[in-house]
């Protein structure tokens, strides 16, 4: 469960962020729609553990997190978050396998214990016997989808996805948001989707429009 | 169009790259041009003193040390070729007291007006009263004449009087007035040539004659003419010949010194390298733009080629203004030989030459150009589809090298190892050098991903992640290190060869100073010598158990050569005291030899060979039974026992003594007593152990400028590193900021970063000590061989190259994490954001 009450960010002394409360349960999958500079980026840092938030809540199964060090917001991060960026950020120097696998690295899994899940992964986003290939062979859409592996692979209870097909064509993009929501529920875990498109949205169990004045929807 | 905002303002975007490429070819020019100036202006002086003794001379006769029959000058006037002829006795006078010496030459002033008016003495008036300057004061035998530097030097004017040795006795003299034609820089005295004959013991004896030839006499024609009509030993030269010789002797120390120079410009092509080839990576996408709206691959190549020029072009020009202040500061800290003894008491001017100022500008020009050039050639060949693709760095770090021609330059450094030199420079060696270190950085990519690949797959996340971007970019690696391993590859082959150098010099003084005291009358060749008598005095003394007499000459073998020295001492007839190389080919009848290395390459002498040697005016057979190791000389000596010398030629003088102590006999005292057999200060006493630390001393200061140039370049191959992991962790922001997203804390960051400049480092220092390992043994035995004809022993100083190559790693690895804290900022975290 994610729960987030009355959160508040301001920024030299202007309101970006005024009582927003949400809460999402495991398996929803619900996308952020909202203007440009409404504060859908600096939500999504709140919920991700990179900013403080001046007042408000924000608790993950019942671990409030708004307050934590920076060592334990990583440790959060590490053990039950995922992300997905617009651009992709698969590090070059790795082959698809040990990009899915980093997140298990992180948690101390070596050799197979981390190399089977990420197989598992890769395989399951249509990937499988490209493991040992190397990014610069991948288009787009296959490179997010290596992302959206490697976001999920440690078993996140929350994953964040940042303009995922903001890079790709329609096309490609409809398939990864289709796979995103896919594993997202799959797995069990809560997916926040912020996006610009309506088409993007769609996909999502529920939109929410985050203005002026709050989270509608 | 004009893309120069483009291009070059890019300089201005990444300043500290840019600032440390410039400082290193700054240092590179200075460095070069501080050495060629000195030298210019020390040769300058000295070929300046030389032309003014010579005056309108077309040629010289020029014999031993000791002089030839000055019967020969009455020959040679006589001449139909010779319209003037000038005698000369010219010695090298101890000062009483001092270790110091004055040029004294013997001329006749009604020949010398003729031939070399520059030296005309001018008497002063004397304070006795008489009414002006005494014009016969020239030709008085206790007349003496300096030079203003002679008397400025010696703290001694006109009416006082001068001390000067001969023998172990005082000869002292009056100065009676100056030589206003000679050089103000120029220490000299002049005398009447019979005054010179009488009290220098060189009674019918020339050591040289200047000649004017008849008009339309061709002066080779004339050369060879009257050379044929001299006896061995005594040759007929241009004046030009000793200038050349100087610069001869000179030019293999000055060539070396001018490459270490060289080291510091290469280090800096190479910051210029790493700096453009990571400023390529991070421009790539907009060079995929610009060749997407027409710009032509030449155009794009052109354009990097110029920046890399134009820092070279900036450094050069900072850097010949900093190297003429510094040849300035050299020449007042270390003389004109910066340190290496061939001009001793020349007091040159520094001199602006515009031409070889604008060739150093050219050299930094060249050293950007060439920095940048391998960078901008792969620019312009990827193409701007996959330049714009993302996750391609990769392939544009270079990737696995030149695997492949990085070897066959490696091979063809051993081949280059065989060219001879030319005109005494070592251009294989250089030349071998040069595929050592180009041939070492083309497999650098492949070794590093060797190395990666034999890291462990296990273990924290940092060093995996390290470990795979060394595998998988290793283009980044030579980016890194390779100025490192330049650096380092030139600091270790300098620091093998002269530890090998040291130690064997060490080794060496042990071997030829094996008595307790050693005795002399002055340096040697000079004015100060044993004659008989004193040498019976000194066997006589008590405490003193067996003394070993040496005689020093000089002997003229080929024209255009140096003298070679000649040594007349006991020795053996096995030679097992001398420093021995190679074997021992015993002779048949005639007097046997011991020649020094230098006269194996000079002179193609060989052991079993039989040569005539000029002495006492005649060639006598010898025959050479070995080879010897001598480190004072590079002109070549030879080593002949005392008993045949003197049966030979008469001569019973000796310059030195070496003196083995009675048993129980203190040396101090023994000491004590020998002084005394002499006038006071006629005789000078040196141990061992002083002669050992002195030479040593002159070693160090020797290699000095050597010292402070590799220090300098391995300064600037670190900070290489520095500002190469700066400029990458700038690019990479948004990788750390992923990496925060998954949870790896700023500290596992560091970790990786200190790793991955470790690893860098590491791959660069190992490259480097192999490479250095190498080119120390081309100094070693190519090199220094054929530069200064001496070999050396190797001897490789293990711990302290260790010590350097572990505290060269620890450093990078720092570097890497300096250059990487702005970057693992928490706004780094946010980088991943394409909108931020």
């Amino acid at each position: 469960m994610l729960d987030i009450e009355n959160l508040s960010r301001s920024f030299n002394g202007r309101a970006v962020l005024r009582g927003i409360s949400l809460r999402l349960k495991p398996g929803e999958y619900v996308a952020i729609t909202g203007e440009s500079g409404v504060g859908k980026s600096t939500l999504l840092n709140l919920i991700a553990g990179l900013d403080r938030p001046d007042s408000g809540r924000l608790a993950l199964d019942g671990t409030d997190y708004a307050d934590l060090n920076e060592d334990a917001l990583t440790r959060l991060r590490r053990d039950r978050l995922g992300f997905v960026f617009q651009a992709f950020h698969i590090l070059p120097h790795l082959s698809l396998l040990q990009n899915v696998a980093l997140p298990l690295w992180l948690k101390g899994r070596q050799g197979a214990a981390a190399d089977r899940p990420a197989q598992q992964l890769l395989e399951a986003v249509g990937l499988g016997d490209r493991a040992g290939s190397w990014p610069r062979e991948l288009s787009g859409g296959e490179m997010q989808r290596v992302a959206i592996a490697r976001a999920l692979v440690h078993g996140p209870r929350l994953v964040l996805a940042d303009e995922p097909t903001g890079n790709l064509d329609p096309a490609n993009g409809a398939k990864v948001l289709t796979l995103l929501g896919e594993r997202i529920r799959g797995a069990g875990a809560i997916g926040i989707l912020v996006t610009h498109s309506r088409e993007a949205a769609a996909g999502a169990d529920r939109v929410l429009r985050l203005t002026s004045e709050g989270l509608i929807g | 169009m004009s893309l120069a905002p483009v291009f070059v303002g890019s300089l201005a975007r990444r300043r500290v790259a840019t600032l440390f490429s410039f400082a290193a070819v700054v240092l590179g020019v200075a460095l070069g041009m501080g050495v060629h100036a000195v030298h210019e202006a020390a040769l300058s002086e000295f070929g300046r003193g030389l032309r003014a003794m010579a005056g309108e001379a077309d040629l010289q006769v020029v014999g031993p040390r000791a002089g030839f029959d000055e019967g020969l000058y009455a020959l040679l006037a006589a001449r139909p070729e010779v319209a003037e002829a000038s005698p000369v006795v010219e010695v090298d006078a101890k000062l009483v007291g001092k270790e110091e010496t004055l040029q004294v030459l013997g001329l006749d002033p009604l020949a010398l007006a003729r031939v070399t008016p520059a030296l005309l003495a001018r008497p002063a008036a004397m304070p006795e009263g008489s009414a002006g300057p005494d014009r016969f004061a020239v030709l008085a035998e206790d007349r003496i004449f300096l030079s203003a530097a002679a008397q400025t030097a010696l703290g001694v004017k006109t009416s006082d009087r001068l001390r000067l040795q001969v023998g172990t006795q005082d000869l002292t003299l009056l100065v009676a007035g100056d030589l206003p034609g000679v050089s103000e820089q120029r220490r000299l005295a002049v005398m009447d040539i019979a005054a010179v004959q009488q009290h220098f013991a060189r009674l019918g004896r020339l050591t040289r004659i200047d000649l004017r030839l008849a008009e339309a006499v061709p002066p080779e024609a004339a050369q060879a003419q009257l050379q044929a009509l001299l006896p061995a030993g005594v040759l007929v030269e241009a004046p030009q010949a000793t200038e050349d010789q100087a610069a001869n002797l000179s030019r293999a120390y000055r060539v070396n010194l001018t490459l270490l120079a060289a080291m510091a410009l290469l280090t800096g092509g190479f910051l210029v390298f790493s700096a453009q080839a990571l400023s390529v990576v991070r421009r790539h996408t907009e060079f995929a733009f610009l060749r997407a709206i027409g710009l032509s691959r030449r155009s794009l190549f052109a354009w990097l080629v110029t920046e890399g020029a134009l820092v070279g072009l900036a450094g050069g020009l900072v850097g010949v203004a900093l190297g003429h202040g510094l040849a300035w500061g050299l020449l007042t800290v270390l003389g004109g030989d910066l340190g290496a003894g061939y001009f001793s008491g020349l007091q040159p001017q520094l001199q602006f030459q515009p031409g070889v100022t604008a060739l150093y500008v050219l050299l930094g020009v060249l050293a950007g150009a060439a920095g940048a050039w391998l960078p901008a050639r792969e620019a312009a060949r990827v193409s701007p589809a996959q330049a714009l693709k993302a996750g391609n760095e990769v392939a544009l770090l270079g990737g696995h090298g030149h695997p492949g021609l990085g070897a066959t330059l490696l091979a063809a450094s051993l081949a280059a190892c065989w060219i001879p030199p030319v005109n005494g420079i070592p251009l294989g060696g250089y030349l071998a050098i040069a595929c050592l270190l180009a041939g070492g950085l083309m497999v650098l990519p492949a070794a590093a991903a060797g190395i990666a690949w034999l890291l462990p797959q296990r273990g924290p996340v940092p060093a995996r992640l390290a470990a795979a971007r060394l595998g998988a970019a290793p283009g980044h690696a030579v980016v890194a290190a390779a100025g490192v391993l330049t650096s380092v590859a030139l600091a270790s082959a300098m620091a093998i060869m002269v530890a090998s150098f040291r130690d064997s010099v060490d080794q060496w003084l042990g071997q030829v100073l094996p008595a307790d005291l050693y005795l002399r009358a002055g340096p040697a060749q000079i004015s100060g010598y044993l004659d008989a008598d004193m040498q019976a005095r000194i066997s006589a003394v008590p405490g003193v158990g067996r003394v070993s007499f040496t005689r020093h000459e000089g002997l003229r073998l080929a024209p255009g050569q140096a003298p070679v020295a000649l040594i007349a001492r006991p020795v053996s007839p096995d030679g097992s005291e001398l420093p021995l190389v190679g074997t021992v080919q015993p002779g048949g009848s005639e007097p046997a030899i011991w020649i020094s290395e230098a006269m194996q390459d000079l002179y193609g002498w060989r052991p079993g060979q039989r040569v005539d040697l000029p002495l006492a005016g005649r060639p006598v057979p010898v025959h050479v039974a070995g080879v010897w190791r001598d480190y004072s000389r590079q002109t070549g000596a030879v080593m002949i026992n005392l008993a045949a010398y003197r049966r030979l030629t008469g001569d019973p003088v000796a310059n030195d003594a070496a003196v083995t102590l009675a048993q129980g006999a203190l040396a101090n005292r023994v000491a004590e007593a020998l002084t005394a057999t002499g006038d006071p200060g006629a005789l000078t006493i040196a141990y061992p152990g002083e002669i050992r630390a002195i030479s040593l001393r002159i070693f160090d200061r020797t290699f000095a400028v050597t010292y402070l140039l590799e220090a300098v370049a391995v300064l600037i191959g670190l900070a290489g590193v520095a500002a190469s992991f700066a400029a990458l962790a700038a690019a990479r922001r948004p990788e750390f900021g992923m990496l925060r997203h998954l949870g790896l804390t700023r500290r596992q960051i560091g970790w990786m970063l200190a790793q991955e400049g470790a690893l860098a480092a590491g791959v660069g220092v190992l490259g480097g000590l192999l490479a250095g390992g190498a080119i120390g043994l081309v100094l070693i035995e190519v090199v220094n061989r054929q530069s200064f004809h001496w070999s050396m022993d190797l001897h490789v100083p293990v711990g302290s190259l260790s010590l350097f190559a572990s505290g060269l790693v620890a450093l990078a690895a720092l570097a890497a994490v300096l250059a990487g804290r702005q970057a693992m900022r928490q706004d780094a975290v946010l980088a991943v954001r394409e909108d931020w």
